[in-house]
């Protein structure tokens, strides 16, 4: 057998273990829309921690961190401190939200807002936002895939062709399988993410310079400036860092598919528990560092970075080991892309189509559009990752601009009695519209400083000045009824 | 479930000090402990000890809550 054919038999066998776990755990349960978006809110800590796991650890940490450790250097270390301190966020709110989840029934961000807020406008909106942040993450994820497959196969494949394939797999995977596939195929996903990540962490170093400190040292002679910030770049300085930790961090659990996967728990406790261990699981990220620093020496020069990692463990292990690397680089992709369809498409149909347009409609003919959304979805960022390039990293980084801006309108609601649904509101349009503005015209960073964070300080200046000055809106009382509810539940 | 108190929230200041707002402190190559650029290091212990911060945060809440649910 060819060195390709090894390394793609292997990948393939890889990724129809995976999915046949997922279609086992889907088996024998009705799949009413309750249980395929949320697993019937029964996921204790371990599931709900495979499902979180699942979803945060995706080609972004794999490929993207690698990437950018490889291509930019120093400031690809925010994602070492965002990923832990996202955590220490979601221990101070997530618990309550899965709480006021239960006693409202919610099962989406856009429902939270909905009967936190009772404007169907402003749940609109939230739903529509997210769905459009999930484009560039799903795009990611696919363009993943195109990458793995096209080195696993030594060129042999075109990228196109294989993302195509992976779009269809994924599609016919979450159609059949629902939330808990997902968290059970997390499980044979990480098991093998953490072995790669450690074996080439470690293996990649050793093979070319005979350990992890031997390479530092000779990167830190000559490379002496790849390894603070701003690293290979003009502007991602200190200011960048601090700015783009604080809005990934805060904008984290905003990503719909998050904020959901804290509904599945079966208790707010879960949900803590949750926060104290994810962070240690971040220490894998430590040694893809080590495999993108090493590249920077090994294949130097590389136009997309986002390939050094692959290119780099295809040159130094057997085939077969490239085909383990790509099987677990492609469950990593295909886990978080499928959980991004079922998100994506339930809010389409639950939270804009039924309330807009068709209000009679039941929960099973909301559960069958949802399904057929996931092919359009699909197709959709299939497009976007054959037709458009850009890094992994600043793909994802696009998407967080936007969902960060929920924040004020989540935490505020939840725990501050005053917030009003109009300064809310106002915030909300006027943080998308500015950061949408500041990417588009290519004045990200501004000033140094992460383009998404300062539309969340003027967003956030808004929510609660407006809250203070309040224009009186004419609703007050039922406003005042339902943040009364809000805040009760948590004294 | 009650709101996050303050002695929990003064705990999670401490990783957004050492691992966020502190940075241009700890930026730097050397000195090199471990084999590791000193900024990496700095954040891998920091992770951990972020993790330690929590787990005191959790007793911090859970102490508070579990009298609540008995007066109920």
């Amino acid at each position: 057998m060819s060195p390709a054919a090894i390394c793609l038999t292997t990948i393939g066998a890889i990724v129809a273990f995976g999915t046949a776990i997922g279609f086992l755990a889907g088996v024998r349960r009705r799949m009413d829309l309750e249980q395929w978006t949320v697993g019937g809110r029964g996921f204790g800590t371990l599931l709900v921690f495979l499902l979180m796991a699942g979803e945060v650890y995706t080609t972004f940490a794999f490929l993207g961190a690698s990437g950018w450790a490889y291509s930019r250097g120093g400031p690809a270390l925010y994602v070492l401190t965002y990923l832990t301190l996202a955590y220490v966020v979601s221990f101070f709110f997530l618990p309550q939200l899965w709480e006021a989840g239960r006693r409202y029934g919610m099962q989406t961000e856009s429902d939270f807002f909905a009967v936190r807020y009772g404007n169907r406008h402003l749940a609109g909106f939230v739903c529509i936002v997210g769905i459009v942040c999930f484009i560039p993450y799903l795009q990611l994820q696919i363009t993943g895939l195109g990458i793995i497959v096209s080195v696993a196969s030594f060129g042999g494949i075109g990228r196109v062709p294989a993302m195509s394939f992976a779009v269809v797999l994924l599609v016919a995977f979450v159609f059949a399988g629902g939330v808990r596939a997902v968290a059970w195929v997390s499980v044979v996903k990480d098991a093998l993410m953490l072995l790669a990540a450690v074996a080439i962490g470690i293996g990649i170093p050793l093979v070319h310079f005979g350990g992890i400190g031997p390479m530092f040292a000779q990167l830190a002679h000559e490379h002496p400036a790849h390894l603070t910030m701003p690293g290979a770049t003009a502007n991602l300085g200190h200011a960048w860092y601090v700015s783009t930790v604080l809005l990934t961090s805060l904008g984290f659990y905003m990503w719909p598919h998050a904020f959901a996967a804290a509904f599945t728990a079966r208790s707010g406790d879960t949900l803590r528990r949750n926060a104290l261990v994810m962070p240690i699981y971040s220490l894998t990220l430590a040694f893809i560092f080590f495999a993108g620093f090493a590249s920077v020496l090994i294949v130097p020069g590389m136009a997309n970075g986002d390939l050094a990692l692959l290119t780099v463990v295809r040159q130094t292990f057997p085939p077969w080991f490239l085909g383990i690397v790509g099987g677990a680089g492609a469950l990593t992709a295909m886990v978080p892309a499928s959980i991004f369809l079922l998100t994506a498409a339930t809010l389409f149909a639950k939270n804009l189509f039924r309330p807009l347009c068709a209000p009679a409609m039941s929960d099973d003919q909301v559960a069958r559009l949802a399904r057929a959304m996931v092919a359009v979805m699909g197709l959709v960022s299939l497009m976007l990752a054959v037709f458009t390039s850009s890094t992994l990293v600043s793909l994802l980084l696009t998407g967080y601009a936007g969902v960060a801006q929920f924040f004020p309108g989540v935490v505020l609601g939840l725990y501050w009695r005053r917030v009003s649904t109009t300064a809310v509101f106002t915030g909300l349009v006027v943080g998308v519209a500015s950061a949408v503005v500041l990417m588009v015209s290519h004045h990200d960073p501004l000033f140094g400083v992460s383009a998404g964070f300062l539309a969340l300080c003027l967003n956030f200046v808004i929510v609660i000045g407006g809250s203070l000055l309040g224009a009186p809106s004419g609703h007050e009382r039922e406003e005042r009824v339902r943040a009364e509810q809000f805040a009760s539940m948590f004294e | 479930m009650k709101k996050p108190s303050a002695a929990a929230l003064s705990l999670a200041l401490l990783p957004f000090l050492t691992m966020c707002f502190s940075v241009p402190l700890w930026d730097r190559i050397h000195p090199m402990l471990l084999g590791l650029p000193f900024n990496m290091l700095w954040l891998i212990v920091w992770i951990v000890l972020s993790s330690l911060c929590m787990w005191c945060a959790y007793r911090v809440e859970t102490a508070r809550d579990t009298p609540a649910r008995r007066g109920r």
